[in-house]
């Protein structure tokens, strides 16, 4: 860090945005070099919310470490603890019944939406309008009580489990979904109103950070951020896990690569992830939940590896196991610290404003970079 | 037509009967000192309180509702708490600079109060260049921001008081020819001229076209010039945290604020003595009975609505708009809005040189 200060030439302005700082969202510390309000360079420094979770999770058994996962990404805690699961369902070569994977999509796709909703209103705020956060809250909160309900809790849910789910869902899941579902749709007409249309919003977004798809690539980004520069990436298109084969849905592109076109793939996601909940939440197949699994788990001597798309991208787990009760090494990759290493690419040359927007779109959630 | 001519008269003879020229005038400035003051303090209450519940309603919740009736004693309760919190000064800062800050700024806003008509007889100085010594003043103000970017030795400050400067001095040019657009219908800079010259009708309808667009800039330089959003690039707090007034607590915050909220009522009341008629009421052509009902009501009713009215709009600007970045703020203004405003101006001296305003 006193190196980097020394690097940087007469007349130059450094400043730390961070650790504390409203639109870093979290405990993110950027060491930004200025030249007045243009931005020379951009240095992530990460480990402030470092809770070893990798480590911590060596000493856990395969059941108990899938909660750890929830307080990663808290955002889209579902997800994760399905990559998990996935992951050690792969190591046991567990068959999970019917029923538990549709409901394990239906609430992957309800997390996707709240992540979005909740991103939706940030990023707004980062520009400068307030207003639309409470109303992405409203929509939020119907998913966030729909999760109370059958899954316990509202933040870190902790609802999916090797070989299917916790809990079965209560009886009121597919009516209040049904009317999330109609509610959602007469609101985002409005979230298009009210910022998508919006010139100054526009003009913000647009020709913003740019990232070419090949320096996309090799940033190693994901989900939304790649798939704004023209990049197939969807894992549920890609590698189909639990189903996805079986549901109709577009993976949204942009070819523009700036902060719009981030934004027009995350808000096509929302209306595809709507549609699968739609074709799946009367379709759900009556049988058990949850498959037949030992008391302890135990998993064969070798690699695994299992990925799922998560709101923010590719989401990896990466379990060695030695055959005891617990995992040798857990690696997780997780979307967001790939795509904060292409902050710097995109915001040199920009205003310190367009950074505020470019973070915005990224779409990071900190405890899920530094882990 | 209510008038507070009488009023004023009457104090005036009173104080000259027992005292000399100097003593009366002497306390006749005190009372008015004190009127300022006290209405400052009102209005600080009423628009912070004002702005929570406006963005309360915009933003589909309830805002203040617990201290007083609906929350009306909750800005009260701010205020105290302010007045009680520590003023902090930050190592390194300059502290006479840094002190001094929101005392100007607070000081500009008090004297462009003193120009304004509120209703026939209420006005603290009728000089003949009222309009200009507005425009002049409030140029000050700009000074108080950057004394306080650069004495707070933060850089997110004085990025803050940077752009303030830059944007508030750019705006400043578009108010001021959408006022000259006024001045050359009324003819004169007097303030009680200008609001007397729309007895017949406001100016924003008699000046058609011109008035309108002019208006229009107007409204939207002003809301550049108070540093509200999506003007609000000063304090950007996505960005830059507080911006100028970062490193401020207690008191010497609180005037910031006061300030902010208070130059968006002065901004309001010129803006509604030069298009809308001032303390004029609303009167339609030949419609005399409705004529009359219109001037029952009394003319400081008629300004302070006005004045609410604008500063409701202002308000909606802030909780519904994201915010500029800086380049294209000085765009918008250098490249669009100025150029405008000065076609504006000609075509608007045409207008009056042809008489083709009602």
């Amino acid at each position: 860090m006193i190196e980097e200060v020394a690097a940087t030439t007469e007349g130059d302005l450094v400043i730390n945005i961070g650790p504390q700082h409203p639109s870093t969202h979290g405990v993110l510390h950027l060491f930004v070099t200025m030249n007045g309000e243009t931005i020379k360079k951009v240095e992530p420094h990460l480990g402030y919310i470092h809770r070893s979770i990798e480590k911590m999770d060596e000493s856990l058994s395969y059941r108990q470490f899938i909660y750890s996962t929830s307080r990663m990404d808290y955002l889209s805690s579902h997800i994760n603890n399905h990559g998990c699961a996935l992951c050690v369902e792969k190591g046991l070569q567990l068959e999970i019944p019917p029923r538990a994977k549709v409901i394990r999509i239906l609430m992957d796709e309800l997390t996707r939406i709240a992540s979005h909703c909740l991103w939706w209103g940030a990023l707004a705020m980062d520009v400068g309008a307030l207003t639309p956060f409470f109303h992405a809250f409203r929509e939020r909160e119907m998913i966030n009580d729909i999760m109370e309900e059958s899954c316990g809790a509202r933040l870190t849910m902790n609802y999916m489990v090797p070989g299917g789910v916790m809990f079965d869902i209560q009886p009121n899941f597919q009516k209040h979904v049904k009317e999330f579902v109609a509610h959602f749709k007469t609101k985002i007409g409005e979230y298009d109103e009210m910022v998508t249309n919006n010139i100054i919003f526009q003009r913000r977004m647009k020709n913003v950070g740019y990232i070419s798809p090949e320096d996309a690539v090799s940033y190693g980004c994901t989900g939304a951020v790649l798939r704004a520069s023209g990049v197939k990436s969807d894992i549920r298109k890609i590698a189909p896990y639990d189903g996805y084969e079986n549901v109709k849905f577009e993976e949204p592109l942009e070819m523009a690569g700036d902060c719009f076109a981030r934004y027009m793939v995350r808000m096509k996601e929302m209306m595809q992830s709507l549609s699968i909940v739609e074709q799946l939440i009367d379709n759900i197949p009556e049988g058990d939940f949850v498959a037949k699994t030992k008391a302890v788990l135990k998993l064969p001597k070798g690699e695994f590896y299992s990925r799922v798309e998560t709101a923010r991208g590719e989401f990896g787990v990466y379990i060695v196991s030695e055959g005891g009760l617990t995992p040798y090494r857990i690696k997780f990759r997780s979307p967001g610290f790939s795509n904060l290493s292409a902050l710097d690419h995109m915001s040199r040359g920009q205003k310190i404003g367009d950074l505020v927007a470019i973070m915005g779109t990224l779409d990071l959630v900190i405890p899920d970079i530094d882990r | 037509m209510f008038s507070l001519e009488g009023l004023k008269n009457t104090i005036h003879y009173t104080l000259s009967a027992s005292l000399g020229t100097t003593s009366t005038l002497l306390v006749e400035m005190l009372i008015v000192g004190i009127c300022v003051i006290s209405l400052f303090a009102v209005l600080g209450l009423v628009l912070v309180f004002m702005e929570r519940k406006v963005s309360a309603y915009m933003q589909i919740r309830l805002g203040p509702n617990r201290v007083g009736f609906q929350g009306s004693l909750q800005t009260v309760a701010d205020t105290l708490k302010l007045v009680v919190k520590e003023g902090l000064v930050p190592n390194g800062a300059d502290k006479f600079l840094f002190n001094f800050a929101p005392f100007l700024v607070m000081i500009v806003a008090m004297l462009i109060m003193a120009p304004i008509a509120f209703t026939k007889g209420l006005q603290m100085w009728d000089l003949n260049i009222g309009v200009l010594y507005v425009t002049a003043v409030s140029s000050i103000s700009v000074i108080g921001i950057l004394m306080a970017g650069w004495a707070s030795n933060n850089k997110y400050s004085l990025l803050g008081a940077m752009r303030s400067g830059a944007q508030i001095v750019s705006y400043e040019l578009s108010a001021g020819l959408a006022i000259l657009t006024i001045v050359i219908f009324t003819e004169s800079l007097q303030i009680s001229k200008i609001v007397e010259s729309q007895q017949t009708g406001w100016w924003l309808f008699k000046a058609h076209i011109p008035a309108v667009i002019a208006f229009i800039i107007f409204i939207i330089a002003v809301t550049a010039e108070t540093n509200r959003a999506p003007f609000d690039l000063a304090e950007a707090e996505s960005e830059l945290t507080a911006g100028f007034h970062t490193e401020y607590s207690g008191m010497r915050f609180a005037l910031f604020f006061l300030a902010e909220y208070v130059n968006i009522f002065i901004v309001c009341a010129i803006g509604s003595t030069l298009f809308l008629g001032g303390w004029m009421p609303f009167h339609i052509g030949h419609w005399s009975a409705f004529n009359h009902v219109m001037d029952f009501i009394p003319g400081i009713v008629w300004f302070f609505g006005k004045i609410f009215f604008l500063i409701f709009v202002i308000m909606w600007f802030r909780w519904t708009f994201p915010r500029l970045r800086i380049d294209q703020l000085l765009n918008l203004e250098w490249k669009y809005l100025l150029p405008i405003s000065m076609f504006n101006l000609l075509l608007a001296t045409v207008v009056a040189i042809m008489g083709w305003h009602f």
